[in-house]
Formats: structure tokens, C-alpha cells, sequence
């Protein structure tokens, strides 16, 4: 299994209570890592390809390249905890078990999206799956995911927040607000740290001093830097850190290193950075990893992964079919779900 | 030359207070910077330091006094060889005290309007919300308010803030509040004062100064079936925290296609305090009325503070709740019954007349009320509406008393460009056009921001002489 590569940031307050059990990986547990990846890589080769043909509109960002990190965080988290995340959201959304059907709906702007097409590729949520979006204003997620956490903590019930940010969120002044006051009410959040170089079309080099995941050391919140193009690493580091949460210590913070393989979002050249980053990046693909790591280890033979693939492409044909039969909310439904009606 | 010491003034907006305690006695030697007496005032207890070194030659006023005037002398204070016959003027000290009070006194208004006046019935409408956002005009929500009437108690509309509130979370426990110093402080304003002893740290919660931050907070608790009530020191801090208000409280329930709902209150003083500048000093009624996905309102009187709050929080959607700092101590009747519930929606006729109609919110529908009065000894009878909400804007009764008047004037301490003045004016040019016998004039803080001299200042607000010009304007009287 592929080693994690982890920095921990100053001293960890009372690390005593963390496990540290990193087991070895079944056949059974790859398989199920790859086939959620691969489901995301899919999807959103999928949602490019419809941006292309006119059927989806505005903004869609796409996390080609950056699997592994929700793959690798979901897989460790309990049925209670809940997620928030920026407007690169697909992949939160079908990680945490929402149907490719309904996201793509949504980017169509369709009656069988998740909003029924009033939020669009941005914004989505499910109540009954515990993800609350979806948000288009750069560290909006941070403030609302230290709310979620407030909310488990308020009502005792042992669930932990995820609050997802990007490394040009992490600048943003209310995550700095908001670790102040996990720390200080020491609420259950997971805030993740998904520096895939960029923000927007700035390399971090040139937007971020210091190291984002060290941010939380002057709250006494503990950090760490992990290999997110590695899944299994992710998923230690998560364990770990969930474990930490869980068990009443108190925020943490993890930097998953990653990689976005498209631009920004689709209408993004991406002409500030060189063909051959991309390429070297691409080498390091989390998925092919993992394949590879399927067929040394386990002997899994390349003709039944393909088949997974193929079940795959058939389920988002399904979506995207779907996506595109189902109707556009009728012209009544401009006015409804502003409001709450009390009468 | 005997030194005076004065009744200080502990706020911007004090003008009264008790005196609690004298820590020197008479004879006592005193050097700047002693502690000579304790004061105390609804909000806050405070100790007074001598400015002089001295005897404390005789107290003029006692301890245990209650309500003295800001600026009257409370003691007199002897410098080095001067003995107490060198006070031989206290008679004229104490006159000097009378005449010592501020001009406006607005802790001392009570108001005992136990009658109300005839009100619109309203009606059940189906999708309300929708006809609302579609422009249309429609009878406000069903509310019968005398029977409430008949059974009150006086308090202050800070009380009756605190009442409600208190009531409401103790039969809920997923209401929670948050804001600066709303718990160990008691409150800035000490609207919230005892409930942290009541219901405890997990419930009331004291936050950094971090408006963005915390509103994203409660937002998201909101999301996740908690019902905050967020305190904003002033709505002028709100300004930190608004894209919380707009882009993730106020449209999520659309963008999540209904699926997903914010039942917040976001409450605090809003408008001018007293001599605070322009940066703690602003109306953001317009603001906020602005924007779909939000209600808005605004009370006045302490019964409209109480049946407002109820109504807050027990809404599901996210509510702005603009309160007035100088109407907190100011009390009025408030229904006993816990079930007095204004609906949001609905205005309220405070004072019924026929020749002109006067709109008003907040602070501005005392100033209207007193407009009314002098109008009326001048034979101008004045109709004077208190719109309790300004989003959902109870269009139906502003028109029906135009429809009756055939002149209005709107009254808010806002600016006047795109106000709610504007918004009114709107709605008569559209719906009311042929009933008006006069162009409509708008009451409204002068167009620049709040100026901290007094003069200045008090040029800028809007006062109750301007809505009497106003009205004799449209009355074509003078």
C-alpha cells in the first residue's frame, strides 16, 4: 500500500485518544474505492461533454484529478456527519450518496435536479443525505460547515461537520473567523483544505504565505499536509483526524495536496500553467494508481476492471439521459420556494 | 470658588438616572480619580471619579434617588481653605438642576393607548408570498388586536423584547441566541439581560467580534434545523455579515428548490442613537427590504416588539428585525396573553383620521403620533400608520387610507433615494394615482452621511416639525 506522506504541523494537543490503525486495504475496499472515483471521473467527463453540446449553462467546475480526496474522506465517515463544499461540488455530492441522475439533472436546469433547476451546477443540497451545498462565495463553506458542527455539538448526537474550502478560500477572512470559534467552542469540524495549485487562475505560490494547513496553529487547531492524489492516504489521514474530532478534542485541519486536470471552470483556458505540469500531474493519477495497485497485489485482471468501467459509462448514460428528458420546471414555479408560506 | 460635580451621562443616549450609592460622605477628603458615588441606569451601573482634588463639602442629592436629570449638580465639592459657609448658593445649585435636563427626554415618554383604532379585517390568501412578490395587492393577514387590549401590563420595549424571546425559548429548545456580549454582559443594550442565568452558556452565547463569521455560523446551524436569533450590536456591524444574510440565508431556500429553508432572526438597533457618527448611525430597512427571500420588520412600541418577536421566531424564514436603541427604555401597554402574535404582513392604524395619512416605522411612528397631535390643534386630521413590516409591505392598508385621505406623507430616517418613501411613492403612483389631491412628500433623513455635531445632526434627522410641514404641504394649508 502506498505510504503516507504527512506533515504534522507544531505540537497536537492530546493526540492519546487517535487511532492510528492504517490496515491494509482489502481487494474488496480497492474495488469500492475505485468504482467511486471512476463514478466522479465519469460523471464529470460526462457534464463536460454536455457543457459542450449547449446542455448545460453558467459555470461548471469540474474535479477531474481530484477523486481521490472525497473518495478517500467519505469512505471514513459516519452516516450522521455532514458536508458542505464550494461550487465544485459534484463530486461531495455523489460521494455522499446523492444519485448521478439528480446532480446531472441539475446542470441541465431540469425538474429532476436536486433544486429542480433553480440552483444550477453551484448549488445543491440534500437535507435527507446531510449535504448543505453547494456555494458559490468563496468561503461561505467554511462558516456554514463551523454552523453544521455547531449544530451536532448543540444537540449532542456525536456527528462531525466536513466543511470543504479550496486553497483560495482558505485566504478568505472568515476562515480565520471561523477556526477562532471552533477552537474556542470546541465544535466537531473536519475543515479541508483541497489546494489543487490554484485559485482560480493564481498559483498559490502567488496567493497564499505559509503554509495553509499550519493556519490553525495560533488557535491550537492541529494540521497536516496529505497526499491527495493518493487515496489510501487521504483516507488515513481522515480516519485519523475524524477520530480526533470525534472523540472531543476539537477541530482539525487537513491539506490535501491536488490536482485539477481541466481549468477553473469549463470556459477557463488554464494558459497559466504549461502543458507539461498537466502531463507530469496526470502521472499521478490517483485512479491509475489504484489500478495498477489492483493488478501487482491482487492479480486483478485488466478485463474485470474494464468491466466496472463499462457498468460505470452505462449508469451515467442513464443520468445523463435523464438529465436531458426531464422537463424544465413550468413557468408557475418562477414564484414558489422564495418564501416558507405560514398562512 | 466651590467645584459643582454633575449627574454624568454613562451613554450617548442617557439622560437620566439613579443614584445608588455615596462612597464619600460629607467631610471626606477626595482626590481626582476617588470614587465617589455609584450611578445606575437601566442598562448599566457605573462608578463616578472626582475630577478635582477637594472636601466633599455637602450632597445635594441622596442616595437612593431615582431619575435624575443628566447635568444636575449632585454634590459640591470645596477646594483648599474653603469651609462649607462658602455654600451659601445650594438653593439656586438645586434651581440650576431643574433647568439642567436635556431637551429630549426619551426615557420619560409612556404612552397608555389602551383604545385602538378601527383596523382593516384582513383576510386568509392563499399563497400570499407569491401574490406578494407578483406585486399584488392584497388584505393583510386576519388579526384582531383589541381583544389583546384588554388585559395589559407597562413595560419597556426592551422588556417585552426579552419577554418574548425568553417565552419562546423556553418552549423550544432549538432556539438558541448568539451575538457580543449578549450573555456575561448582559447584553450592549441590556436586551438581553438574565437570560444567560435563565438558559444557561450552551443556549446564550457570547461571540468574538466577528460578524462575518458568526452569522455564517447560525446560518448554518439553520440549515441543520437550529432556530438562531443572532444580535448584532448594531445593524451597522451587520454590514461585516451580509453576505451571509443575503447570498446564504436569504436564497438557499430557492436555490435548494424548496427543499431546504433558514428559520433565523437577525435582530438589533438600527437607525440613528445620539451623537455616534455616521458609521454607528444608518437605517437599513431599504437594504434589506431589497431583497427576496427575506422579511423584514420593524416595531415601534413595546406591544409591537413583543408580538413581532413571537412572530419572528416562530416563522420559518429568515427574518430581519430592525429595533431603534432610543425606543428601549420607552414603555408602553403590552397584552398580557403569550399568544399575542403580530402577523408579519400587517400594519397597524395607530391613530385614525381623515384629511391626510401619515406612514411611519420605528422611531418615526412616535415622531408622526406627535406630528398627528400638533396637526390637529391646527385642524389638520391626521391618519397616522404604523407599518410594523416593511417586507411583506402591507400595501393593502396604506392605499385604503389614501383612498381616504387623498394625501400622504412617508416618514423614516433613512436616506431618501431609493427608500422606503420611494417604494411608497411607487405604490400610490401605480394604485393610487386617482385618489391623490396633493403630490406625495417623503420625511427623510437628510441625503448625507450622519454628521456627530449636535446641530448638524439634529438638522439631519428627521423631526416632527418636518412631518407637520410636510402634511400642511399636501393639505395645501398654511
Amino acid at each position: 500500500m502506498a505510504k503516507t506522506k504527512s506533515k504534522k504541523a507544531g505540537s497536537k494537543p492530546s493526540l492519546k485518544t487517535i487511532s492510528n490503525s492504517n490496515p491494509e486495504p482489502t481487494l474488496e475496499e480497492m474495488k469500492k474505492l475505485y468504482e467511486e472515483m471512476l463514478l466522479i471521473r465519469r460523471f464529470e467527463e460526462k457534464a463536460g461533454q454536455l457543457y459542450g453540446m449547449g446542455l448545460i449553462g453558467g459555470f461548471c467546475h469540474l474535479y477531474i484529478g481530484q477523486e481521490a480526496v472525497v473518495t478517500g474522506i467519505q469512505s471514513v465517515q459516519e452516516e450522521i456527519d455532514t458536508v458542505v463544499t464550494t461550487y465544485r461540488d459534484h463530486a461531495h455530492m455523489l460521494a455522499k450518496g446523492m444519485t448521478p441522475e439528480g446532480v446531472m439533472a441539475e446542470l441541465t436546469g431540469r425538474e429532476g435536479g436536486y433544486s429542480r433547476g433553480k440552483g444550477g451546477s453551484m448549488h445543491m443540497f440534500s437535507q435527507e443525505k446531510g449535504f448543505f451545498g453547494g456555494h458559490g462565495i468563496v468561503g461561505a463553506s467554511t462558516a456554514i460547515g463551523t454552523g453544521l458542527g455547531f449544530s451536532h455539538k448543540y444537540r449532542d448526537d456525536g456527528g462531525v461537520a466536513v466543511a470543504y474550502m479550496g486553497d483560495g478560500s482558505a485566504n478568505q477572512g472568515q476562515v480565520a473567523e471561523c477556526y477562532n470559534m471552533a477552537a474556542l467552542w470546541n465544535l466537531p469540524i473536519l475543515y479541508v483544505i483541497e489546494n489543487n495549485k490554484y485559485g482560480m487562475g493564481t498559483s498559490a505560490a502567488r496567493h497564499a504565505a505559509g503554509q495553509l494547513y499550519a493556519r490553525g496553529q495560533g488557535y491550537g487547531i492541529p494540521g497536516e499536509q496529505v497526499d491527495g492524489m493518493d487515496v489510501f492516504a487521504v483516507q488515513a489521514a481522515a480516519r485519523q483526524a475524524l477520530d480526533y474530532i470525534r472523540t472531543g478534542n476539537g477541530p482539525y485541519i487537513l491539506e490535501v495536496m491536488t490536482y485539477r486536470y481541466r481549468g477553473h471552470s469549463m470556459s477557463d483556458p488554464a494558459n497559466y500553467r504549461t502543458k507539461d505540469e498537466v502531463e507530469l500531474q496526470k502521472g499521478n493519477d490517483p485512479i491509475i494508481k489504484l489500478k495498477a495497485m489492483m493488478m501487482e497485489e491482487h492479480n486483478v485482471k485488466e478485463e474485470d476492471l474494464k468491466a466496472i468501467d463499462k457498468e460505470i459509462k452505462a449508469r451515467i448514460k442513464v443520468a445523463a439521459e435523464f438529465a436531458q428528458e426531464s422537463p424544465e420546471l413550468p413557468p408557475e414555479d418562477l414564484w414558489t420556494d422564495v418564501l416558507i408560506e405560514v398562512e | 470658588m466651590t467645584i459643582q460635580v454633575l449627574m454624568p451621562a454613562l451613554s450617548p443616549t442617557m439622560t437620566e438616572g439613579n443614584l445608588a450609592k455615596w462612597v464619600k460622605k460629607e467631610g471626606d477628603t477626595v482626590e481626582s480619580g476617588d470614587v465617589i458615588a455609584e450611578i445606575e441606569t437601566d442598562k448599566a451601573t457605573m462608578e463616578v471619579e472626582a475630577v478635582d482634588d477637594g472636601v466633599m463639602g455637602k450632597i445635594l442629592i441622596a442616595e437612593g434617588t431615582e431619575g435624575v436629570s443628566v447635568n444636575t449638580p449632585i454634590a459640591v465639592l470645596l477646594e483648599d481653605g474653603e469651609s462649607a459657609g462658602d455654600i451659601d448658593t445650594l438653593d439656586e445649585l438645586a434651581k440650576a438642576g431643574e433647568t439642567g435636563k436635556p431637551a429630549v427626554a426619551h426615557d420619560e415618554t409612556s404612552y397608555e393607548q389602551n383604545e385602538i383604532a378601527a383596523q382593516p379585517a384582513g383576510a386568509v390568501v392563499k399563497n400570499r408570498d407569491i401574490l406578494y412578490a407578483q406585486g399584488a395587492v392584497i388584505e393583510p393577514p386576519v388579526f384582531d388586536e383589541a381583544p389583546f387590549m384588554a388585559s395589559t401590563e407597562t413595560m419597556t420595549v426592551r422588556v417585552a423584547l426579552k419577554n418574548a424571546m425568553s417565552e419562546e425559548m423556553r418552549s423550544d429548545d432549538d432556539i438558541y441566541m448568539l451575538g457580543e456580549e449578549i450573555a456575561e454582559y448582559n447584553g450592549a443594550y441590556k436586551v438581553t439581560e438574565g437570560m444567560l442565568n435563565e438558559f444557561g452558556a450552551r443556549r446564550v452565547i457570547d461571540t468574538p467580534i466577528t460578524e462575518h463569521g458568526f452569522a455564517g455560523l447560525a446560518v448554518g446551524s439553520a440549515m441543520n434545523g437550529l432556530k438562531p436569533i443572532v444580535e448584532f450590536m448594531t445593524f451597522n456591524f451587520a454590514m461585516q455579515a451580509i453576505d451571509h444574510i443575503i447570498n446564504s440565508a436569504a436564497k438557499t431556500l430557492y436555490m435548494a428548490g424548496g427543499q431546504l429553508g433558514c428559520p433565523i432572526v437577525f435582530r438589533g438597533p438600527n437607525g440613528a442613537a445620539s451623537r455616534v457618527g455616521a458609521q454607528h448611525s444608518q437605517c437599513y430597512a431599504s437594504w434589506y427590504a431589497h431583497v427576496p427571500g427575506l422579511k423584514v420588520v420593524s416595531p415601534w412600541s413595546a406591544a409591537d416588539a413583543y408580538g413581532l418577536m413571537k412572530a419572528a421566531i416562530r416563522d420559518p424564514n429568515p427574518i430581519i428585525f430592525l429595533e431603534n436603541e432610543l425606543m428601549y427604555g420607552q414603555s408602553f401597554e403590552v397584552p398580557t396573553d403569550p399568544d399575542y402574535v403580530i402577523p408579519i404582513g400587517r400594519a397597524k392604524i395607530e391613530r385614525e383620521g381623515s384629511d391626510v395619512t401619515i406612514v411611519a416605522f420605528s422611531i418615526m411612528v412616535g415622531k408622526a403620533m406627535e406630528a398627528a397631535e400638533k396637526l390637529a390643534e391646527q385642524g389638520i386630521d391626521a391618519e397616522v400608520i404604523n407599518l410594523r413590516t416593511i417586507r411583506p409591505l402591507d400595501r393593502h392598508t396604506i392605499l385604503e387610507s389614501v383612498k381616504k385621505t387623498n394625501r400622504i406623507v412617508s416618514c423614516e430616517e433613512g436616506f431618501p433615494f431609493a427608500g422606503i418613501g420611494s417604494e411608497i411613492a411607487a405604490l400610490i403612483g401605480e394604485h393610487a394615482f386617482d385618489y391623490l389631491d396633493a403630490p406625495l412628500k417623503r420625511v427623510t433623513a437628510a441625503d448625507v452621511p450622519l454628521p456627530y455635531a449636535a446641530g448638524l445632526e439634529k438638522l439631519a434627522l428627521p423631526q416632527a416639525e418636518q412631518i407637520i410641514h410636510a402634511a400642511k404641504e399636501v393639505c395645501y394649508a398654511d
